[in-house]
């Protein structure tokens, strides 16, 4: 391809205190720069920049060939997004909302996750579907689903959710130099977070051609999950959205005498039993938390397995704490469903500690 | 690359625009009468205007083509029997409309790109993938048998128009890079009712690519008729809500599938956009050989369409031109023929799919879970040949 005359961005680098969307916004600039097949579409994402601004810039500087808006249907984004990757592209597309994605769904389930496995590894689809999703900004209908347990639930998709300003850039790095399709779930309420990081430490993972740097000692955001705060009493497992609350009744049971150990799963598929496990077996005691209804679930699955793998470990059932089995509320009752501190606390209250 | 001004004034979408309005809308309109240069009883059509000149293919062109007409039945034949003999899980029959298989690969280069349906094995095969890896999924050993990059041609889609967003994809990648490829895809008249249908029509309208879909009207989706899936004055009148052009064809006269196909995918190439066709023909065969096609429509009714074989059609007109002899007949049995016997030979030799392959290709490498769940499988796998039995 020709070179497309480019905006100059500034250009940020060094340590710097961004927005968790300036990261994203900053990983796609990067993987853009590094690599001319890396394309973003979407809705709203050209001059608009995305509804969240997640995109902002990015036509300017890279061309409207590189960025651009596309006709209002989720399925033709998806759909067009393979295509484009079947023939050597490397798309990232945004659903506007995580409930706006489910006219993609037919493509993303039949298509997108099973390209790879019908074609016996000769098709593989290096697209990134970004979703922003989960609550916590007073959205109305439509705009707060927890969707991650749908795609975690069909074979063939990588499933990725970052929680923090740093993970942000780097998994979708990650997600857009994997070479099999990523579904990208982006919390919304983390979009106005702010963080240091470093920006010279997060790019030098990544060579020239925007592929992660095997020498490096940071291990790619597919498949691993981080123990963000260590613990002694019991392990809070949880993703995304969770995470902050998770962090927050960490640090108030610390106060009340008891040592909660903290686990972002970040990765959902592939999923990491081996931190999850040993994090689990190393305080006997295990907590869940997701946003999403519980039942059927992402938790569900993650409690499942740490019975299964860590049973002798454990001095109490695993529990979850989850949003209730309902469509997601109306904004002036989301705080009675969104998984917090008290209910978390309450949980760990309940792990039998009286046996012990 | 341009950037995107100039791509929205593409020169296609420029020539259209310098016509007035009402010349557009009458461009952008099918033909009155579908197309047709041979009529059924093998004589030239003539005397019927079409919105564009379609000339008769020359005599070299046809009679190509009508040895693949001869290989497109010969397959449909061999398919039909040997899945009645249990050889493959299930064969959807092309019969009757072999000229729209035909045309559709005659239009295209090798660097084009096909995307065909589950009843297009014909068309596959036309895009010289070997008859085994063409019927791979038909026999059920996997999803698919070729490589799609090597062909360029798309594994043949199950599910309804889902597939035509994927040809807009690679039309579009192949138009930002400057390729002079064209994406053709095809559909049958049930898959118009789609959602994404709509989608792609529009997607591949408003980024003006280098596609062109072919509606392949066979009357029936699986034993429903046209009529109860639309109401549009044709499936070919749906172009002009998308600003592109439609034209209607006999879908069993491969001369008129050749000029107006041809004309399309040229058009495209040359920078022109999208473009949506319906061929008119018929399924002569039930939707599959599980299906029972006598519980919704007459023996009359089918009988109707015999006498419209494509293949008679232009056997009838070559012979009477007298480009067709004795010994290219012979030369285009004797290749059926020979593929004929490839697909039995190779659909009665035994074979025995990996079970593990079934973890091999999830993903680019295989997770923990995969790896662990096929190591179960192989020890079930283990205890089963030794013993008979549980681990």
């Amino acid at each position: 391809m020709t070179a497309t005359p480019a905006v100059e961005a500034p250009e940020l680098s060094g340590v710097q205190s961004l927005t968790f969307a300036k990261a994203l916004t900053l990983a796609m600039a990067d993987a853009m720069e590094a690599d001319n097949s890396v394309v973003v579409f979407g809705e709203d994402v050209g001059k608009l920049g995305g509804v969240f601004r997640v995109t902002d810039g990015l036509t300017a500087r890279f061309g409207e060939e590189r960025c651009f808006d596309t006709p209002l249907a989720e399925s033709g984004i998806v759909g067009m997004a393979t295509g484009m990757a079947i023939n050597g592209m490397r798309p990232v597309v945004e659903m506007q909302f995580d409930a706006f994605a489910y006219p993609a769904f037919e493509q993303i389930t039949s298509h997108v996750a099973k390209m790879g496995n019908r074609t016996r590894g000769r098709v593989r689809l290096p697209l990134v579907i970004r979703i922003p999703y989960a609550g916590g900004i007073g959205g109305v209908e439509h705009h707060c689903d927890s969707s991650e347990g749908h795609y975690a639930h069909t074979p063939g998709l990588v499933v990725l959710t970052p929680s923090n300003v740093a993970d942000a850039y780097t998994m979708l790095r990650d997600a857009i130099a994997s070479p099999d399709p990523v579904v990208f779930m982006e919390p919304k309420k983390l979009y106005f977070s702010k963080a240091e990081v470093d920006l010279d430490a997060l790019r030098s993972r990544y060579d020239a051609a925007g592929r992660l740097d095997r020498a490096d000692t940071v291990p790619s955001g597919i498949g691993h999950a981080a123990v963000l705060r260590e613990g002694t009493d019991a392990t809070l497992i949880a993703y995304g959205p969770s995470v902050a609350p998770a962090l927050a009744a960490a640090e108030t049971a610390a106060a009340e005498g008891r040592s909660l150990q903290v686990v972002d799963v970040r990765s959902l598929v592939p999923f990491d039993d081996e931190t999850v496990n040993a994090a689990v077996r190393s305080t006997g005691r295990a907590v869940v938390i997701a946003e999403a209804p519980g039942f059927a679930s992402m938790a569900s699955e993650i409690a499942a397995r740490i019975q299964e793998h860590c049973f002798h470990s454990l001095a109490a059932p695993v529990l979850r704490v989850t949003g209730f089995d309902i469509p997601y509320p109306p904004p002036r009752l989301e705080k009675h469903f969104l998984p917090g501190v008290d209910r978390i606390l309450d949980a760990v209250d309940r792990l039998q500690w009286e046996e012990s | 690359m341009t950037n995107h001004p100039e791509f929205l004034n593409h020169p296609g979408n420029a020539a259209l625009k310098a016509g007035s309005n009402s010349l557009q809308g009458e461009y952008l309109l099918p033909s009155t009468d579908a197309v047709r240069l041979i009529n059924s009883d093998g004589t030239a059509h003539t005397g019927t205007k079409y919105k564009e000149t379609y000339a008769l293919p020359d005599a070299q062109r046809l009679l190509q083509g009508y040895g693949e007409l001869v290989m497109g039945r010969r397959i449909n034949e061999q398919a039909g029997a040997l899945v009645r003999q249990g050889r493959m899980a299930v064969y959807p029959s092309s019969f009757g409309q072999e000229a729209c298989q035909v045309a559709a690969t005659m239009c295209l280069r090798g660097s084009d790109w096909l995307f065909p349906t589950y009843r297009d094995t014909v068309a596959v095969l036309g895009r010289g993938v070997p008859p085994m890896e063409a019927f791979e999924a038909l026999r059920g050993d996997w999803h698919s048998g070729f490589d799609p990059l090597e062909h360029r041609t798309a594994l043949p889609a199950t599910p309804l128009a889902t597939q035509l967003l994927h040809a807009v994809g690679v039309a579009h990648a192949a138009k930002l890079r400057g390729e002079d490829t064209v994406v053709l895809a095809l559909c049958g008249d049930g898959a118009t009712s789609e959602g994404d249908f709509h989608v792609a029509l529009n997607f591949a309208a408003v980024f003006h690519v280098p596609a062109v879909f072919l509606v392949q009207n066979n009357q029936y989706a699986i034993s429903v008729p046209l009529i109860h899936q639309s109401v549009a004055p044709s499936l070919a009148h749906k172009a002009i809500g998308y600003g592109m052009p439609g034209e209607r064809v006999d879908g069993n006269d491969l001369a008129a599938l050749l000029a107006v196909l041809g004309s399309a995918v040229d058009r495209a190439r040359n920078g022109g956009g999208p473009a949506l066709i319906e061929a008119h023909t018929y399924r002569m065969e039930a939707h599959t050989n599980a299906d029972d096609a006598t519980r919704y429509r007459s023996a009359a009714e089918v009988a109707q369409w015999a006498p419209r074989d494509p293949l008679l059609r232009l056997e009838k007109y070559l012979h009477d031109a007298g480009t067709l002899g004795s010994a290219d007949a012979a030369g285009f049995a004797a290749a059926a023929e020979e593929t004929a016997k490839a697909l039995r030979d190779g659909l009665n030799a035994p074979t025995e799919p990996d079970p593990l392959d079934m973890f091999r290709f999830v993903f680019s490498e295989p997770t923990a879970q995969l790896q662990e769940q096929g190591r179960q499988l192989a020890a079930e796998l283990a205890a089963a040949s030794t013993e008979g039995g549980r681990p």
